[in-house]
């Protein structure tokens, strides 16, 4: 797993109350994760604060598993 | 007329994580009173209060036991706090699991005097110095005084009437007696009721210090600044934590073969058109709550054995002294009254249902419990059995429990026995 993939697991699991091997990459925040919209709103925030990218909320609308957090994440920290 | 009999307790108190733990401590003459853990402290002038214990300690609260862990992250204390109790409680009345008829006839009304204070003074403090787009997307819902009612629907799955009060100290007994009347009115068979209160945090101790409301001249000795009726009492000192009660309506409970605690039988509520914080110096506000409460419960005055006082260890202690005299008698006629704000502290908006629990297990174990650190009697108090310092064995068959809250609001519950 990739440094930024086990931060992202790591701010997933801490914030749904999760088991970290649920947080596979192709794990649906809302279908697999028990997450709701308001959940996903603070994951991004805390993404953003964890790598200090910007993820604007028309990005934020298209990520909906952990791979598409790591895949912008890993496209966009400087 | 339906009648309302309590069914379910729950307690998160600084004397324990639930109802058996903390009556056992309170019976005991423990103390919750320390120095303030939850923040740095040095800087106020109160430094102590009486926190809900963390789990590894004797008598800790061990939240994960009923409340996930993505709420805990999401929500203020008071919403643990009150989560937790309801929790207990249901459980308690063996009404964990229900089917769907019940769930629509079981409502909820916990309340709470101020709600989420930590998480208000926190997330401002982020809103000025972050911006406001680093505000956390709950934090509206995780503030909120009536989202206990609603975690608790939602947990439980319960979709009866769905109500939180807020009246400051008074909130809840003015839930318990609320909640009580939507049995009778026929809204629900079931209610959680009770009140919770969790603002130990620096806005809040501030506050209610700039009020001169806390004990500050005792920051040395935190078990004894607690000390209703005394002559040196000079404020109070802040509580926090959840009591919560399944109210039921009797034949209900009676045809599954519940277990009775007691019965609600008067409910007197004032106001005391006075002063904002300070009660009305002849207790009339209070004395009319009573009044109705005991004329309601078609007891008569003589009837009751136990009041537990609202008893802040204010200046107001002896204007209620005073009041429930003129209602009981000079001698309360052989009434037992005394203040467990002494070994719990203020639980403010959750006061009034703790220590309603405090009185229905009187009722059960028919034993009073004390008022601590009563060393110097006031004036006033003279031929009035007070409990100082140790519990005590006598009859209770039927109990009174004041409280009043900031703004003149009066609250007064009379219970008793089920036969």
């Amino acid at each position: 797993m990739s440094d930024t993939a086990d931060r992202v697991q790591k701010i997933v699991v801490e914030h749904l109350g999760v088991e970290a091997d649920k947080v596979t990459q192709d794990a649906s925040f809302i279908d697999d994760l028990g997450a709701d919209s308001l959940d996903i709103v603070e994951l991004v925030m805390a993404f953003e604060e964890e790598f200090g990218v910007e993820i604007p909320d028309d990005a934020a609308e298209k990520i909906t598993t952990v791979g598409d957090a790591t895949k912008y994440i890993e496209e966009h920290k400087g | 007329m339906r009648r309302v009999v309590v069914t379910g307790l729950g307690l998160v108190t600084p004397l324990g994580g639930d109802v058996e733990t903390t009556w056992k401590n309170l019976i005991a003459g423990k103390s919750g009173a320390g120095q303030i853990t939850r923040f740095d402290a040095s800087n106020q002038k109160c430094t102590i209060a009486c926190e809900v214990k963390a789990k590894d300690h004797e008598w800790g609260f061990d939240p994960d036991k009923r409340v996930d862990h993505k709420v805990q992250r999401q929500v203020d204390p008071f919403i643990v706090y009150g989560i937790d109790a309801a929790g207990q409680a249901l459980e308690d009345a063996g009404l964990a699991e229900m089917d769907d008829a019940l769930k629509e006839r079981t409502g909820v009304s916990i309340g709470s005097g101020i709600g989420g204070l930590p998480g208000i003074e926190s997330e401002s403090i982020v809103l000025h110095e972050r911006g406001p787009g680093r505000v956390s997307p709950h934090f509206v819902h995780g503030r909120l005084i009536n989202l206990i009612s609603g975690q608790v629907s939602i947990k439980y799955g319960l979709m009866g009437p769905n109500h939180a009060v807020v009246t400051a100290c008074s909130t809840g007994a003015h839930s318990i007696g609320d909640a009580a009347r939507m049995i009778r009115d026929g809204d629900a068979d079931v209610m959680l009721a009770g009140g919770a209160e969790g603002t130990i945090n620096p806005l809040g101790v501030a506050g209610f210090a700039q009020a001169r409301a806390l004990n500050m001249s005792m920051n040395d000795r935190p078990t004894e600044a607690s000390r209703p009726y005394d002559k040196d009492r000079d404020g109070f000192v802040m509580g926090e934590g959840a009591g919560v009660l399944v109210l039921e309506e009797y034949e209900h409970a009676k045809a599954r073969g519940a277990k009775i605690y007691a019965e609600v039988v008067g409910y007197g509520l004032s106001g005391d058109a006075y002063h904002v914080t300070a009660p009305h110096p002849e207790g009339k506000g209070a004395e009319l709550a009573m009044r109705m409460a005991i004329r309601k419960s078609g007891l008569e005055p003589s009837d009751i054995d136990y009041v537990n006082a609202h008893g802040t260890s204010t200046m107001a202690d002896t204007i209620e002294l005073a009041a429930v005299k003129r209602v009981l008698g000079d001698d309360l006629s052989g009434a037992s009254m005394s203040s467990t704000k002494s070994a719990i502290g203020h639980l403010l908006g959750g006061a009034g249902a703790v220590e309603s629990i405090f009185c229905i297990l009187a009722m059960r174990d028919q034993i009073v419990p004390p008022t601590l650190n009563l060393d110097n009697p006031d004036e006033g108090t003279e031929g009035v059995d007070l409990v100082p310092h140790e519990a005590k064995k006598r009859e209770v068959r039927a109990v009174l429990n004041n409280s009043f809250g900031f703004g003149g609001t009066n609250a007064s519950l009379v219970m008793k026995k089920v036969d």
